[in-house]
């Protein structure tokens, strides 16, 4: 009698962003290949690589639901709950084990690693940054604002020798490194209008930049007051819960006051480049 | 009449810099910037000193306003902070809370 029960092969990847790898699992062939396409250059090299985060992914068929619609995280009982119009997913940092209810597309696993970073860098005095952000001469620069302030423009125009991290949100951890002070901005995949995944590469960072379009171009010093709050205004942040409330305030000032913080006001033109690095 | 005392709410996050004050809501993340006396109060408010010691001793010392006037308004001020959850207010004194206002609280 020939077996009724077929064993469903297990398929896995490791999404290794800002230094912190994510596995996912999943059963579907398809979709674990739409993942590496999507993540490409993130995907660890060691599948074997403890992760900080494993998410099975329970697939299911798409629905009538919206994307836009907003995202709901919240903390109960040792576990987060995300959710949005399009997933469900829950994540208990204790076992570091969660699972994700999305249907086979790029979009809702990518909402779900966006908040997963955001919770794990916000206890460790980073962030997630509305800002594009580029290497130069060994130094990393953000260049912060909200939709239309010049992003995608200032990416666009970075010169050959500038190795772009991501043109819509950046990454942005505390240096624990070496030198044990300042902050690291990593690549990242997560892409504006541009739509190309940064480099995942990471360097000090040198400066932020508040953008603004303008008829020349001029760099100022900001003050730290209005640093700090232009700073938690482009702050990704989903949670509802206090502790990371707070902690993210803490995380903006600590940065504002170890970070140099200009007004960059600019022409649409490449020459901008030439104040930066 | 009673008095009024005030107490900084633990579950907001809080910094200064450059003089200004700047508070963030635990709840809703909502980010407010004090002006001077709402700095002043902000930092006299431990929750055992009366309002209108606070009025007295640091609000009309460093402002030429009247002492009734002042206190008024402190009140007032006090009022629209506690709407905020920035201020807590009672008539009786506040014990302190075990979490520092301006702690980083307790990332998990």
């Amino acid at each position: 009698m020939p077996e009724l029960i077929a064993e469903v092969e297990r398929l896995s990847l490791l999404i290794e962003i800002g230094g912190m790898p994510v596995r996912v699992n999943t059963t579907d062939p398809g979709f674990l290949a739409m993942l590496q396409d999507r993540y490409a250059g993130y995907v660890g090299a060691s599948q074997e690589a403890r992760p900080e985060v494993e998410f099975d992914v329970d697939l299911i068929a798409p629905a009538n639901s919206d994307p836009d619609a907003d995202v709901r995280v919240s903390h109960r009982s040792g576990r987060w709950s995300m959710q949005r119009g399009d997933f469900l997913a829950e994540w208990e940092p204790a076992s570091r084990r969660g699972w994700i209810r999305q249907s086979a597309n790029p979009y809702s696993i990518d909402a779900v690693l966006r908040i997963v970073h955001t919770l794990v860098l916000a206890r460790q005095g980073g962030f997630l940054l509305h800002s594009a952000s580029a290497i130069r001469h060994g130094k990393a620069f953000l260049f912060a604002g909200v939709s239309g302030a010049g992003k995608t423009t200032i990416s666009r125009l970075a010169p050959p020798d500038a190795t772009l991290l991501t043109d819509e949100i950046s990454y942005v951890r505390k240096d624990v490194g070496a030198h044990g002070h300042g902050y690291v901005a990593f690549g990242t995949p997560f892409t504006g209008e541009l739509a190309r995944l940064g480099e995942n590469v990471s360097a000090p960072v040198a400066a932020l930049y508040l953008l603004r379009h303008g008829s020349e171009n001029r760099i100022e010093p900001v003050p730290a007051g209005e640093a700090a709050r232009s700073l938690l205004a482009n702050v990704l942040f989903f949670a509802e819960d206090e502790p990371l409330v707070q902690a993210t305030f803490q995380a903006a000032f600590d940065f504002v006051s170890q970070v140099p913080v200009y007004r960059l006001t600019f022409l649409p033109d490449s020459r901008v480049w030439e104040l930066i690095g | 009449m009673s008095r009024l005392f005030v107490a900084r709410n633990p579950r907001v996050a809080a910094r200064s810099l450059d003089g200004e004050m700047m508070i963030m809501s635990g709840r809703d993340s909502t980010l407010f910037t004090l002006n001077r006396t709402a700095t002043i109060l902000w930092q006299a408010a431990d929750g055992r000193t009366p309002l209108d010691e606070i009025v007295q001793s640091r609000i009309c010392s460093e402002f030429d306003v009247d002492p009734a006037e002042a206190l008024q308004d402190a009140e007032t001020l006090a009022r629209e902070l506690a709407g905020h959850e920035i201020l807590q207010l009672s008539e009786q004194p506040i014990a302190p809370s075990s979490t520092p206002p301006t702690a980083a609280g307790d990332p998990r």
